[in-house]
């Protein structure tokens, strides 16, 4: 303890408390996931590569994947459009709409499972006028990008709207006083200064969105090749006693948690630097 | 909350022409009305569709009472233990300084991105039968996978962050000076805690409590795999929903599922005082050191 600096000194429990945070946080989080790790080192390489990647895992991957990154960037520009309108605009029930964004971390993920089902099925509230069109949703690959794009709706919006909270107008004013019209405005001056937040953001849903099974399952029809995500082929291994190729696959699922993981917190340490 | 300097005025410097606002507005109400409000209308809607008595049946199915029992048990479970981890450690880390404390934030927040069904998976890894303990603990009669013990576990491991990482910034935003006051006029350690940091955290504490506390207990894909789905004894509030919508008793379903979703419109009510409360708590700290000046509202 003293090693620290004298700083620190004067308040008591620096060391019990230290010392708790990190064996509770071995014993519920390190532990356990470096349990995933050692299961699939007992697997030879050939088993690990022919486990993650038979072309029905790689289906999976593309439909996850490919989902999650066209709902992260649906919800990258209609995210930023929720925030500004949030932060810039008054009309009446702006504090309940921004109270209800954060609804997708509050509500169940299984109940927005069946409520979208329901919804976008042939005779829902949306799908009797879509179905008839041409538009299938439910139990399709865009039935799980509407799924995904309803979990990480919120990011986005919540890691915007304080970027542009802070924005100090005066920097707009400049530059309208220097010329520019307002779009030109909006593209040189408060479009940079938001983007390093944008992509935080964008980043953060993809992240969920990559993970996400309740609301998905649902909703996706699930269909192997077509519309099964990675997670419910983790689940469907794992029913089959196919505790070896649940755990390569899952590890994969991992891997890419920490890059992206990895890379959000270089992403805010570039916006934190920016807002500098 | 910082009141906007330029609210509604018309000054087109740093406006944009009213057409363009009414269209940006109606854009954002638009999509949020599709995504967020249509659906959680649909949910009451379909859970009455067959009216109030069936509804209030289907509540009172004894194995959604056996759901509501076991999820509000393993909340009670996990948020306390969250609870204590959360204060202990925004303690030691927003208190002190010490190497490797990055890295320590960035491991705590950790559950939150690994997908539920791997926060599963990892348990049955160690627990299940065949994992690490699975043998030991057959033959000891001790069943964790596939009971109510590991629904706890992988319930704990996916609301780990919630309260640590609330507490962190608000703990690191308010210093420790007012502590080091305290400590120096002869309060011993928990005194100050009590009496000095608590009165400044309460309401990050209900912030996080409230949040880990919804994720608790709507929990789906983590739980849904360490559970076994044993009808009556092994089910949370989700898991029912699932086991209802796949018979087809949807009308059942939407009602067990209404349930959740006033869970969560609570939490979101509550969420939002807490808000407000830490954002007073922060001006008035932020406001402190000039309350020997004039207060300025300068131009």
């Amino acid at each position: 303890m003293g090693t620290f600096g004298h700083k620190n000194s004067v308040l008591p429990g620096f060391g019990p408390t230290l010392g708790y945070t990190v064996f509770y946080l071995s014993l519920v989080v390190l532990i356990p996931l470096s349990a995933l790790f050692f299961k699939t080192a007992t697997l030879s390489w050939d088993q690990f590569l022919v486990a993650v990647s038979a072309p029905r895992v790689l289906a999976s991957y593309r439909v996850t994947f490919g989902s999650a990154l066209l709902a992260a960037a649906i919800n990258g520009v209609l995210g930023v459009l929720v925030a500004w309108v949030l932060v810039r605009y008054r009309f009446p029930g702006r504090k309940l709409i921004d109270a209800l964004v954060d609804l997708p971390f509050a509500l169940p993920t299984a109940v927005a499972g069946i409520t979208l089902a329901s919804i976008y099925s042939p005779n829902g509230w949306l799908g009797r006028f879509l179905e008839p069109r041409g538009i299938k949703v439910a139990f399709t690959p865009l039935g799980i990008m509407v799924a995904m794009i309803f979990i990480s709706l919120p990011f986005v919006v919540r890691t915007v709207q304080p970027v542009l909270e802070e924005l100090d107008q005066e920097i707009e004013e400049a530059a309208s006083c220097l010329g520019a019209n307002r779009w030109q405005t909006f593209r040189r001056v408060t479009f940079p200064t938001m983007l390093p937040a944008m992509l935080t953001g964008f980043a953060l849903a993809f992240a969920r969105a990559v993970g996400e099974y309740g609301s998905i399952i649902f909703i996706a029809g699930n269909m192997p090749m077509v519309s099964e995500i990675t997670p419910l082929l983790i689940i469907t291994k794992l029913e089959q006693y196919d505790y070896a190729g649940a755990t390569a696959i899952a590890t994969v699922m991992l891997l890419a948690s920490f890059i992206l993981l990895l890379s959000i917190n270089l992403l805010q340490k570039w916006s934190r630097h920016f807002a500098e | 909350m910082v009141m906007h300097k330029n609210g509604d005025s018309n000054s087109s410097s740093v406006s944009e022409p009213a057409w363009v606002r009414c269209l940006l507005i109606t854009t954002a109400l638009g999509f949020l009305a599709l995504f967020l409000l249509l659906p959680l209308a649909a949910v009451f809607v379909e859970a009455l569709d067959k009216g109030w008595q069936a509804y209030l049946a289907a509540l009172q199915e004894p194995d959604t009472l056996a759901a509501i029992w076991l999820t509000l048990l393993t909340a009670v479970c996990c948020v306390p233990a969250n609870l204590f981890f959360g204060v202990v450690a925004a303690w030691a880390i927003a208190k002190f300084s010490f190497p490797g404390k990055s890295l320590l934030i960035t491991l705590i927040d950790l559950p939150f991105s690994v997908s539920p069904v791997v926060s599963g998976l990892i348990y049955v890894l160690i627990f299940g039968l065949q994992g690490w303990f699975g043998p030991w603990l057959q033959a000891h009669g001790i069943k964790i996978i596939f009971a109510v013990p590991g629904i706890v576990l992988a319930t704990v491991f996916v609301t780990f962050p919630f309260v640590a990482r609330e507490l962190i910034p608000l703990m690191e935003s308010q210093g420790r000076d007012e502590e080091e006051a305290a400590l120096t006029l002869g309060a011993s350690g928990l005194q100050t805690f009590f009496r000095v940091t608590f009165p400044n955290i309460k309401w990050g504490i209900l912030y996080g409590v409230i949040l880990c506390n919804a994720r608790a207990m709507g929990e789906f894909g983590a739980v849904s795999v360490v559970s076994g789905h044993v009808r009556g004894s092994t089910n949370t509030i989700p898991l029912q929903v699932e086991i209802l919508y796949n018979e087809y008793s949807y009308a059942a379903a939407f009602a067990v599922a209404s349930l959740l979703a006033l869970l969560a419109l609570v939490t979101l009510a509550i969420k939002t005082v807490a808000e407000w409360k830490i954002r007073q708590v922060l001006s008035a700290a932020e406001a402190k050191p000039e309350t020997e000046r004039e207060p300025c509202y300068e131009r």
